[in-house]
């Protein structure tokens, strides 16, 4: 896309940031050794230079291809991805520590391997815009990516407990030491359907209604979809097992709808029903037990971790739940100080539980700093759905930064005892390839979007057109038919 | 190291922290002030929009008020203000248009507004449901004075010093 002089950019402010941003993950990599290995090593900084060197490409790529972009996505999720490293890195370190071996290599340990999957991310990331350059062009393949993002929820679902079952939650696809978890992925071919689907749908959806106490209830037909994708929700909680894959995709829907019709019946009827079916699992976990126990056992060990039944249970306790919550009351306010405190004493401190591991370092009072990164990476999202122009952009970037946003709810309300526990990962923050290669994806989505929003307008302004650049006709979701009145 | 160093390492970090956050935060916020002047829902493209504020209409004061803005007055858009440039608007349901109306009775491309010597004129530009001025069905290049709404489907228009 051509540049337009005078236009602002805002390219230098997210240099500047992303620059700040990897002193603050050199800074983290230094308190660590010192406060872990009682010095600093003279390699403490080589992480947050790789990172940069990485994050650097990025934003060239976004200069080139996306100049209008919004400024502090990047720098955002480029710190907390660093401090997950960071931290990882800490486990490494902590764990040869504790066992008298050497200080681990930069390359080495899961801090490496994370590091490794960021440069693969970032690649994703970078191919994403620079082959989609206009996000119009994904509505095209919506079926296409409805469908896949359907197989890929489904194929953990069907595949034997041995390859797709960790603890207790069927979503992966484990291929000897290799994992991946496909639902990951889904989330974004599904975002694209839906918002294809619903800006095709829209106008029947949000004008015929029948008004029931005061509030606007859609016609019982139109409520097919939602009730597809409720029903598919509850198959994904029973046979994956997990409550916080089956809250991210029907929420995803609800809101999806509730953006395209601005209709909040649609918001009351989904969280009904979500709420009537997850109260009919738990119950039926208790009576029937089967497919639905692991539920009802999540539910029973959220209802009171402490209670020593809960705790002393075979399978399914609640010791992790339990520790988590005795490591953030340990931070306190201003935590251990990273690299002082104990994260082993978490399971899967490195996964689900990295916000229990890095809370009890950092305290109440840096963990609300990266939740307020976390909603601001989200409302940058959202603002780039309200600012862009045509209604699939707004619908895919609305319903992208709210899976983001929901994400982060849901693991974050189950690490803090707020829903009952499942495993999703922290966006950005957690080990492992999957999440980290999704969410840059749903990043880079987003970037193209707000690079439309806050562009120049392409087009159709007659003669002052906005700079040079090849001008298409773009897609025509609605058609152009109009309806004839007889005067 | 001594225990001093540590709790400036550990509380720097923190403030570290908090002033990215600051900083992200007032970058958005410059960012939020510059678009404040239109606050369409429809942002408008350059040279129409409030975006460009020293590039203001360089037709005015020819006769005593210039159009300075389009306002949406009825319809789905209502209270959708496009700061008038120089450069024509295009109405319409085709998402190119300058306003993108969603209005069942309005034409992909209806009408046309463009300025000439500081008066705008308005065009149907072949729409099914015809654009009106006040009451009167437009044909040709019409002239459109202040505060007459024009009207597309459900949508009316005025013009705004």
């Amino acid at each position: 896309m051509a540049r337009i002089p005078g236009m602002k950019t805002q390219r230098n402010a997210e240099l500047g940031l992303l620059a700040f941003a990897m002193v603050l993950v050199a800074a983290y990599g230094a308190t660590v050794e010192a406060a872990r290995i009682g010095e600093i090593t003279a390699t403490f900084w080589v992480p947050a230079a790789l990172l940069s060197v990485l994050f650097l490409g990025l934003h060239a790529v976004v200069r080139y291809t996306a100049p209008y972009a919004d400024p502090v996505i990047i720098p955002a999720v480029a710190l907390i991805n660093g401090l997950g490293v960071g931290f990882l890195r800490r486990l490494d370190i902590g764990d040869a520590l504790s066992e008298k071996q050497p200080i681990p290599g930069i390359f080495s340990g899961i801090g490496g391997r994370q590091l490794a999957w960021t440069l693969i991310s970032l690649i994703l990331a970078a191919v994403l815009l620079l082959v989609v350059r206009d996000h119009k062009v994904v509505s095209r393949y919506a079926y296409t990516l409805g469908l896949t993002g359907i197989v890929l929820v489904m194929i953990p679902a069907v595949l034997p407990g041995s390859i797709s079952e960790v603890n207790g939650a069927k979503l992966w696809v484990r291929i000897g030491s290799f994992s991946i978890q496909p639902g990951e992925f889904a989330k974004l071919a599904l975002v694209s359907f839906f918002a294809y689907y619903l800006v095709r749908k829209r106008e029947v959806l949000s004008l015929a209604s029948r008004r029931v106490l005061g509030i606007d209830l859609p016609r019982g037909r139109d409520l097919g979809p939602v009730v597809t994708v409720w029903l598919l929700s509850l198959l994904v909680l029973v046979f994956e097992k997990d409550l916080g894959t089956a809250l991210l995709y029907f929420g995803l829907f609800v809101v999806t709808l509730y953006v395209a019709t601005e209709r909040a019946s649609w918001l009351i009827i989904g969280l009904l029903l979500f709420f009537g079916g997850v109260y009919v699992a738990y119950l039926l976990g208790d009576t029937v037990g089967g497919p639905f126990a692991n539920f009802y056992d999540r539910a029973e060990v959220w209802l009171d971790p402490f209670s020593s039944a809960n705790y002393n249970r075979e399978f399914g306790s609640s010791y992790q739940l339990v520790q988590g919550l005795l490591s953030l009351g340990t931070g306190g306010l201003f935590g251990s100080g990273p690299g002082a405190g104990l994260p082993r004493f978490v399971p899967e401190v490195q996964n689900d539980f990295i916000f229990a591991g890095i809370g009890e370092e950092i305290g109440l009072f840096g963990l609300s700093a990266l939740l307020v990164l976390y909603l601001l990476i989200v409302e940058r999202g959202l603002r780039s759905a309200l600012a862009v122009r045509d209604s699939f952009g707004k619908l895919v970037a609305g319903g992208l930064s709210f899976t983001l946003g929901l994400q982060i709810f849901v693991i974050l309300g189950g690490i803090t005892g707020l829903i009952p526990l499942t495993g999703q990962t922290t966006p950005f923050l957690s080990a492992g390839g999957s999440s980290l290669m999704a969410n840059w994806l749903l990043i880079a989505m987003l970037l193209r979007i707000s690079n439309a929003a806050r562009g120049p307008a392409a087009g159709g302004a007659g003669g002052d057109r906005a700079g040079g650049g090849p001008k298409k006709a773009p897609a025509q979701l609605h058609g152009a038919m109009t309806e004839v009145i007889k005067p | 190291m001594p225990e001093f160093v540590l709790t400036v390492a550990r509380f720097g970090f923190l403030i570290l922290l908090w002033i990215f956050v600051f900083t992200v935060v007032g970058v958005i916020r410059r960012d939020l002030f510059a678009g404040v002047r239109s606050k369409s829902i429809v942002a408008s493209p350059r040279g129409v929009g409030g975006a460009v504020p020293e590039g203001r209409p360089a037709a005015k004061a020819k006769r005593g008020k210039a159009a300075r803005q389009l306002v949406v007055t009825a319809g789905n858009l209502a209270g959708t203000r496009i700061t008038l440039g120089e450069a024509p608007i295009t109405i319409g349901r085709a998402e190119d248009s300058t306003l993108v109306i969603t209005d069942d009775f309005a034409s992909a491309r209806h009408a046309r507004l463009v300025p000439r010597d500081g008066q705008w004129f308005v065009e149907d530009v072949g729409s099914t449901n015809g654009t009106y001025l006040d009451r009167g069905k437009v044909s040709g290049l019409t002239p459109v004075p202040l505060g007459v709404p024009i009207r597309i489907g459900r949508t009316s228009l005025e013009l705004r010093p």
